[in-house]
């Protein structure tokens, strides 16, 4: 289980997040959805201790946040950031391969490779595996950063915006994949997504977030609503629901 | 690809050292090595070192200028002209004023030393440029190592020692003497440790967050890779002088190749160093036969050739 309590957090004396508290059971997929702005990825990364936590307490199973060395934890949560800008150039297979770093420190076994393959295969990358990163489209990347968390081998999985430049068919594979994920490999799956639809077709729970503090949060079908979205984004977009899901029509 | 650069490297390094064994003022014959001693002792004592200091200083300031080029994120950047190179020069003048009887392992620590701060002083001044304006990077180092290297000069000046710096600042083979270039196996080592980190750099590479999130210890890493780099510029600048352009040409050839796999990567680079280090000091020693010209001068040629080529070069796409 993620545990959240009470945390808030400042950058530069701005508070960003007040007093946050959530509890992510271990099985399923969360999505994190709120305005530009709202802290999803500020919560992430304190979650995932690439900002320092200053107030309040986040563990992940036995592991305390802030307490924990960085190695045990890259053995249980992998993050995959919201911009990958990254000059370097290595080979897809490499990236996906340097998944496996936390299990392998270097000297890649048998099984190690094992799993790269598998994950390439997975993500449909093979046709890449030997491109340099510098030589595919944003999207392909993508797919190449979210294959890279996975082949880490984590029982929890952050995603920060992984649909970004993802064409449908690609998003609907990548979250199909994800839900595969959820459901055979017991995966706990913490997602930030844009597309309430997607959130609301995928997701067990919504999770919704504005100016630093979570203003809903349970079943997509409960959160969703016109009323929501003209509090939370204000924007009025219309809901109707189809095949007892939510839908935004945009 | 990988398999075939390597060989390539090892067969240029070795046809390149033989000519080196064998090329300069006093002619040498390869059949009369084993009969006549003067020839044997002129290998022994001249050549020999000189060689072994070619292949030395050129693998490793090609390893750490690829080293730097990760940690400084950015690709047009090398120690011995950013600063690191005047720091060592700075240091070691500093203790020849001040601590003229030190034994030589105390110079070479400090100069080690003033190299190290000198390279975090680097690092530290181009953190916060922004990674949208790449040539922002090169310009600040130039000029932070113009800064040193006139501090040097002014010391110097003052300490009447103007003669000594330029055997610092310019690199040079000709005076390479079995029993003065032995620090250069230091360097060798230190570049050769970085093999060990080489994955953890290579993360680095990715970023400091992605590295951290699978486990690197990014500040650990990040030190090392600047010891690494201070003891290999120190230790070439004290012993043959700067030799620039080295750290800059090959590491970016390697990456065009290969990629930046430093695993990979690293070994590759280390033999194209002392191959154009061999080259460069073989041309020096030929092209006004018997005078030579300095090799930081040749490098500078034929580096800058190279450079310009990799700049203009098409950039690849995948098929
Ligand atoms: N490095 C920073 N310095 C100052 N303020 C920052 C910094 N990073 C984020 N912020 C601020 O923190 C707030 C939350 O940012 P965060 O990135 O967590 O939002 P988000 O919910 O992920 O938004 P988006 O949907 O646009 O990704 C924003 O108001 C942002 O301006
Ligand atoms: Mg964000």
């Amino acid at each position: 289980m993620i545990s959240i309590r009470n945390v808030s957090h400042s950058i530069d004396h701005t508070p960003i997040l007040h007093d946050v508290s959530l509890d992510i059971p271990r099985g399923g997929i969360t999505a994190l959805i709120g305005p530009n702005g709202a802290g999803k990825s500020t919560l992430l990364s304190l979650v995932a201790r690439l900002a320092a936590l200053t107030t309040g307490e986040i563990s992940v199973d036995t592991l305390k946040i802030g307490q924990c060395k960085d190695r045990d934890l890259a053995k249980v949560l992998a993050i995959m950031p919201q911009s990958t800008q990254v000059s370097s150039r290595l080979t897809i297979r490499d990236l996906v391969g340097f998944g496996r770093y936390p299990w392998h420190q270097g000297h890649p076994g048998p099984e190690d490779r094992e799993k790269v393959e598998e994950t390439l295969t997975r993500f449909g990358l093979e046709p890449l595996a030997h491109r340099f990163l510098d030589e595919i489209s944003g999207g392909q990347k993508q797919r190449a950063f979210a294959a890279m968390a996975y082949a880490q081998s984590t029982p929890y999985l952050l995603l920060d915006e992984p649909l970004n430049n993802l064409d449908i068919a690609a998003s609907r594979s990548l979250m199909r994949l994800l839900r595969d994920m959820a459901e055979e490999d017991g995966k706990t799956i913490l997602i930030v997504l844009h597309d309430i639809n997607y959130a609301a077709a995928f997701a067990d729970r919504l999770v919704v977030m504005k100016e630093g503090r979570i203003v809903a949060d349970g079943k997509p079908e409960k959160v969703v609503s016109a009323k929501l979205l003209y509090d939370v984004f204000g924007t009025d977009a219309p809901v109707c629901m189809m095949d007892e899901r939510p839908v935004v029509l945009v | 690809m990988r398999r075939l650069t390597l060989l390539l490297g090892l067969a240029l390094v070795a046809v390149l050292a033989l000519l080196s064994l064998f090329i300069g003022a006093i002619p040498l014959d390869p059949r009369t090595l084993f009969s006549d001693p003067e020839a044997a002792r002129l290998i022994l004592i001249s050549r020999l070192p000189r060689t072994l200091a070619a292949i030395l200083s050129g693998g490793a300031l090609a390893v750490t200028g690829q080293v730097m080029q990760i940690l400084a994120r950015n690709r047009f950047i090398e120690p011995v002209t950013a600063g690191a190179g005047q720091s060592a020069a700075l240091g070691i003048l500093l203790v020849t004023l001040f601590l003229p009887g030190a034994p030589i392992w105390a110079k070479m620590a400090i100069a080690s030393l003033t190299t190290l701060v000198g390279s975090i002083g680097l690092l530290a001044l181009i953190r916060p440029l922004p990674p949208t304006q790449p040539l922002l990077v090169p310009l600040v180092a130039l000029v932070y190592g113009g800064i040193i290297g006139a501090v040097v000069t002014f010391v110097a000046y003052q300490g009447d020692m103007t003669q000594f710096i330029g055997t610092w600042l310019s690199g040079e083979l000709s005076g390479v003497l079995r029993g003065r270039y032995e620090m250069l196996w230091i360097a060798g080592l230190a570049a050769a440790a970085t093999w060990i980190i080489a994955d953890r750099i290579t993360l680095l590479g990715l970023g400091a967050s992605t590295a951290r999130s699978l486990g690197v210890n990014v500040a650990r890493i990040t030190a090392l890779g600047v010891a690494a780099i201070s003891v290999v510029t120190a230790m070439t600048v004290v012993t043959v002088g700067a030799i620039p352009f080295i750290g800059l040409v090959i590491p970016n050839l390697t990456a065009r190749l290969l990629g930046d796999n430093l695993r990979r990567t690293l070994p590759v680079s280390a033999l194209f160093g002392a191959a154009l280090v061999l080259a460069a000091d073989i041309l020096g020693r030929v092209i006004r036969m018997p005078f030579e010209v300095p090799v930081s001068a040749t490098v500078g040629v034929v580096g800058a050739a190279l450079f310009l080529y990799l700049l203009y070069r098409e950039p690849r796409h995948a098929a």
